[in-house]
């Protein structure tokens, strides 16, 4: 029990601390996260010889402040994150509690989408459609939330079932609120710690993916600073500068573990049993 | 028996049928494969005529249809850009993906199932918390980060590994380590949940009230138990692997059907990137109906289904 208190706190300062950065990243950004400057390219971090005080963490390729860029990349990934599973969640959840609730025909329906959904391979489809309709930011947060809302839709099938089969949901049947009243007022407010455990789970991955298309160069376009487009871009030059790939990389992995450890703490303190 | 199996079937057949009218829409639907093919000064006209010739000008259920038809006789159309049969391409590229893909989860495999059996029997101490940890830091690895890091340590300052391609098996270690983090995690999990389950289990109780070794009960009665869910989910987490594949293909350079796909998307050579979409969810769906079938087979229980 206490590791799942301590990895709740944790989480929460890794996520809201993430969160903080990415809401007010123009006005923390020490410099202009675009601008360039050829006679600056390749400051190493302040840690290591040669670094100053004025670029924390380094300039890059075409002298760019490493620092600012990792700010604002923190926006894009938060901003990813936040709008999958909000979409994702919408479509994951409804289609999963129609499934749950009404059994039968619509819940054959429901779980054959699920099944062609998985069948569906992630990467390369959304690599497609990024290709297809040219990449954007917006175009990335649409693929993701359009790919990602299976989990959604397979926990909150199986919760209403359990939900559905329980007294006071038979309760409000008998004293004849109707089938809308009861999905909206009985049903979804005792998943819903489950799917927000989901909801910690998809924002991981969605995270990642959108860094893996930006690195495969179909997601999120150049100049914006995603973590995945920094990698990309500087790992020409990682063999001589391994910090180039390390610090995008290294602020990728601890958000995403933050992610990760909310979802666990959360998941014991909301007592919901998601399987991951 | 027989009905579920034929229900399976049908349902996995299905659902193939449905990723491939998704995937043969979606090339489709950007149609600039002329206008990539004739170049950017070419005139309206004669990009009408290369998508003519192509029969890109009918209307899509029709090329559907057509494609739909020849693919059914095993022909797979061909590569616009490598001149190539798409088949061909595909069988030539497919070999080193599978060969990455059961490399990567023999290692899972190998790490997840002895970490998950030492969690469960240290359940709510130490090892547990930080094996754990182990599992959670793996799902927040960025496979394509973790890669370059590998080839960096491995491959450059100690020199023990080749950085890119895969001319030997030594070149298959790095990027099948790194998609056997895909598995890792999830099959961890599971042995451990399984593995505790079974521990509290009353047969468990009775091996150890006959006075057998605390091996024996560990790996003959409780592992046995844990094993069968585990099995089912290696064979999906397979797929996920084989799915994953493209970004680890792209970072060491392996030239597999990943790293095709990734390369057609680019340049909006469809007819391969249609096909190879089709295999991951052909064997996608195969690898899950095995899994079912697995586990219906060894466990009666599933077979009332």
């Amino acid at each position: 029990m206490r590791r799942h208190r301590a990895s709740l706190w944790t989480g929460a300062v890794i996520v809201g601390f993430t969160a903080l950065v990415a809401i007010f990243a123009p006005l923390l950004t020490p410099h202009d996260p675009f601008a360039q400057n050829l006679a600056q390219r390749f400051l190493p971090p302040v840690w290591l010889p040669g670094g100053s005080a004025a670029h924390l963490l380094g300039t890059d390729q075409i002298g760019r402040d490493y620092l600012s860029r990792l700010i604002l990349g923190a926006r894009i990934s938060m901003m990813i994150g936040t709008t999958t599973i909000l979409m994702a969640g919408t479509i994951g959840t409804t289609l999963g509690v129609l499934g749950g609730y009404f059994g039968g025909p619509v819940d054959r329906v429901v779980m054959f989408v699920v099944s062609c959904r998985l069948a569906i391979p992630l990467i390369l489809v959304a690599l497609t459609v990024v290709a297809l309709i040219g990449s954007s930011l917006a175009v990335v947060m649409l693929t993701l939330g359009l790919l990602l809302w299976e989990r959604f839709a397979v926990v909150s099938r199986a919760t209403t079932r359990q939900v559905c089969g329980l007294d006071y949901v038979a309760a409000a049947w008998a004293a004849g609120c109707s089938r809308s009243w009861i999905i909206l007022r009985e049903v979804l407010p005792n998943i819903v710690n489950h799917l927000i455990v989901i909801a910690t789970i998809d924002m991981a991955i969605a995270i990642l993916l959108e860094a893996a298309l930006s690195f495969l160069g179909l997601g999120v376009p150049p100049p914006l600073p995603s973590w995945g487009l920094m990698i990309a871009e500087a790992k020409d030059y990682m063999f001589f500068k391994p910090w180039v790939i390390e610090i995008p990389g290294l602020a990728l992995l601890v958000l995403v573990l933050g992610i990760n450890l909310l979802g666990d703490g959360l998941r014991d303190a909301l007592g919901a049993q998601a399987d991951r | 028996m027989i009905g579920y199996l034929l229900r399976s079937l049908v349902l996995a057949l299905l659902v193939c049928l449905t990723v491939l009218v998704i995937s043969f829409t979606l090339s489709h639907i950007g149609g600039n494969l002329a206008i990539n093919l004739a170049g950017p000064d070419a005139s309206a006209e004669s990009i009408a005529k290369l998508q003519h010739e192509l029969g890109l000008d009918r209307p899509l259920p029709v090329q559907f249809l057509d494609w739909a038809n020849r693919a059914a006789h095993g022909d797979l159309g061909d590569s616009f850009l490598f001149h190539e049969k798409v088949s061909h391409l595909i069988a030539t590229h497919v070999p080193m993906t599978f060969t990455l893909g059961i490399v990567a989860i023999a290692i899972a495999l190998a790490v997840a199932l002895p970490l998950g059996i030492l969690a469960a029997l240290h359940e709510g101490d130490g090892i547990d918390m930080a094996i754990g940890l182990v599992a959670l830091a793996g799902q927040a690895l960025p496979s394509f980060w973790l890669g370059l890091m590998l080839i960096i340590w491995f491959g450059v300052d100690l020199g023990w590994l080749p950085i890119s391609g895969v001319d030997d098996w030594t070149g298959y270690i790095l990027p099948a380590f790194v998609l056997a983090f895909v598995a890792i995690p999830a099959v961890l999990r599971l042995t451990r949940s399984g593995m505790v389950d079974a521990i509290r289990s009353d047969y468990v109780r009775t091996a150890r009230a006959k006075g057998l070794s605390r091996a024996s009960i560990v790996l003959k009665h409780a592992f046995r138990n844990a094993a069968m869910p585990v099995v089912a989910v290696a064979a999906v987490q397979l797929g996920f692997i084989l799915g994953g594949s493209v970004v680890v293909e792209v970072v060491f350079n392996i030239r597999g059907v990943g790293y095709l796909g990734w390369e057609s998307i680019q340049k909006g050579d469809f007819p391969v990137v249609q096909a190879v979409v089709l295999l991951f969810a052909v064997i996608f769906v195969v690898l899950t109906l095995l899994a079912d079938l697995l586990g219906a087979a060894l466990d009666p229980r599933l077979r009332a289904r």
